[in-house]
């Protein structure tokens, strides 16, 4: 047993358990923290399959902002647990046959399909000046680079659209023009005027500052 | 599994923990004297004098708090997450403590020689975030939940600007290994990238400002609105561990701007004849951590000098400025490579 080995099925046990916890544990924050469990762990076997662009993005990018903002959203709502767990006994065995289903058709796939590992020589160990991201990039701005910009494009459209199903139109605007704010100087809002002094008769001054005083 | 192969694991994994030990120290040594170093400073800076009663010139005033912060209990607030709530502040201080295995002290004086050196960078900056998160919503406390939700906003939002900064680095450097990214810096004072990637380190600085929760950009913990933010329940060492993370978070954003743009290890005068050779025994890491130093001084001075950002105009800087900035002056880098204006 190596060193890889040990680290493969601790991190693979963290997987296993974490995810079994997204879909068991009552609280949804919980849930979606150990979402991010299970991210972690599964970057780890990542590190391990030499992909450490790969891994590092999954930090990056799922952890450190998907989660996050998928955190926010589960954070606010205000989930009833109650509803959500009627009926559970009825949908059970639908439940358990459809992941059967699931299972077995994931485990025909990986040991007798198209992905089996008895179709693929085994891969060779990468010397450790190898660079992953160099690789990467060749290939995705070369032999895939029309697939890469579409993607690309999708999700721009995504981004749009979803702005324009919350976009409300500029009526009813309040926002604030900041280079209308920035421009603005003394001249154009403040306006000195020169006139005589004012001088008011001193009268009934006396009254009111005893009255002050008694307040005290 | 052989013994002499256990003996081997278990020899690297001391050396490994030996090394890291000589990291750590060091740094939760430097946090309790910036926090010193911190109030002497805004002191002087407002008229003051700043802490002087504990030792001699108040030298021993950060061993006084660090005592008092011990002793104190560590009080679990009633319908809290009591998981959670512990482990809130280790989640906040670990990445910040991790994210120094790839820092480089010298040529080679470096824990983690890796080559993704910068994503790792990224990586553990943007995992922080949820210690603040889950500080949050653990404590059961709506201005704590607040505090946590402005900050994970803010820092997610800085994360963005921060990382296309980088990005900027990695073009010129062709690396994205620090160590790399240094010598790809060598030949004196103009061929450090603070020059070809100036917008890029105003970006950077100033998002790494605002990533560490620091003033102007202390939302997070604006007391005139939410009392103290995400940390308002925690007390004693819990709350200390908040304290650490964000100092020792100042002092890698320093230390990572000098790496990135200020030719880390490298001396200024390199290529200036008769000043080189003078200057020659001063060791690199010296060079180092007088930059470091220099951001950290200026994290200092900015907290002394600017009033706190209002959240929207936070948000606008961000997204709006720096972002557009970024994106703008990247094409402009790969000009400057492409016309080899670097060499």
């Amino acid at each position: 047993m190596t060193f890889q080995v040990i680290v493969f099925y601790s991190f693979a046990a963290w997987v296993v358990f974490s995810a079994l916890m997204v879909i068991t544990s009552k609280n949804s924050v919980k849930a979606a923290l150990f979402l991010v469990l299970t991210f972690a762990s599964a970057s780890v076997i990542w590190l391990l399959l030499e992909a450490e662009f790969l891994a590092l993005s999954l930090i990056v990018v799922y952890v450190g902002a998907v989660m996050v903002l998928l955190l926010f959203v589960v954070m606010m709502m205000d989930i009833d647990y109650a509803a959500l767990r009627q009926g559970f006994v009825k949908k059970l065995p639908f439940a358990i046959a459809a992941s059967l289903a699931f299972f077995a058709l994931l485990y025909f796939f990986i040991t007798h399909g198209e992905f089996s590992a008895v179709h693929f020589a085994q891969p060779e160990a990468k010397s450790a000046d190898y660079s992953n991201i160099k690789e990467l990039g060749r290939v995705m701005y070369t032999d895939y680079v029309i697939a890469f910009e579409t993607a690309a494009v999708i999700l721009l459209v995504a981004i749009i659209s979803a702005i324009a199903l919350t976009f409300r139109g500029r009526k009813h605007r309040k926002a604030q023009v900041i280079s209308k704010q920035l421009a603005a100087n003394k001249r154009n809002r403040l306006k000195i005027v020169s006139m005589d002094a004012v001088v008011e008769e001193p009268v009934s001054q006396v009254n009111d500052v005893e009255e002050e005083g008694e307040d005290k | 599994m052989s013994d002499v192969d256990f003996v081997d694991w278990a020899m690297t994994l001391i050396w490994i923990l030996v090394k890291i030990v000589l990291i750590i120290l060091p740094l939760v040594l430097a946090v309790a004297y910036a926090t010193y170093a911190e109030r002497k400073l805004i002191g002087y800076m407002q008229l003051r004098l700043g802490p002087n009663r504990v030792g001699p010139k108040g030298w021993l005033q950060p061993i006084a708090d660090t005592v008092k912060l011990i002793m104190k209990e560590i009080v679990v607030p009633q319908g809290s997450s009591k998981v959670l709530f512990i482990i809130a502040p280790i989640l906040f201080i670990g990445p910040s403590f991790a994210a120094w295995a790839v820092v480089p002290f010298d040529a080679g004086l470096v824990l983690a020689d890796i080559n993704l050196g910068l994503l790792y960078i990224l990586a553990m900056t943007s995992i922080g975030v949820y210690g603040v998160i889950i500080a949050g919503w653990a404590s059961n406390s709506k201005y704590a939940f607040l505090g946590a939700m402005r900050s994970a906003a803010q820092i997610v939002s800085y994360e963005l600007a921060m990382g296309f900064a980088l990005v900027g680095v990695l073009m010129c450097s062709q690396s994205t290994n620090l160590g790399d990214i240094v010598t790809s810096q060598s030949g004196g004072i103009l061929s450090w990238y603070w020059l070809p990637l100036f917008p890029l380190l105003v970006v950077y600085w100033i998002s790494g400002v605002a990533e560490t929760n620091r003033a102007p950009f202390d939302m997070a913990e604006g007391e005139s609105e939410i009392v103290a933010g995400f940390h308002v329940e925690y007390g004693g060492m819990a709350f200390s561990l908040f304290f650490l993370a964000e100092y020792a978070n100042m002092i890698l954003i320093s230390f990572l701007t000098a790496i990135m743009f200020f030719g880390g290890w490298l001396s200024p005068f390199e290529g200036l004849g008769v000043l080189e050779e003078w200057t020659a025994w001063i060791p690199g890491t010296i060079w180092l951590l007088i930059k470091a130093s220099w951001f950290l001084f200026m994290l200092f001075w900015l907290r002394a000098t600017f009033p706190r950002f209002r959240y929207d105009q936070i948000m606008r800087l961000g997204w709006k400025i720096f972002i557009p900035v970024t994106l703008v002056w990247l094409p402009v880098v790969a000009i400057i490579i492409k016309a080899g204006w670097l060499d």
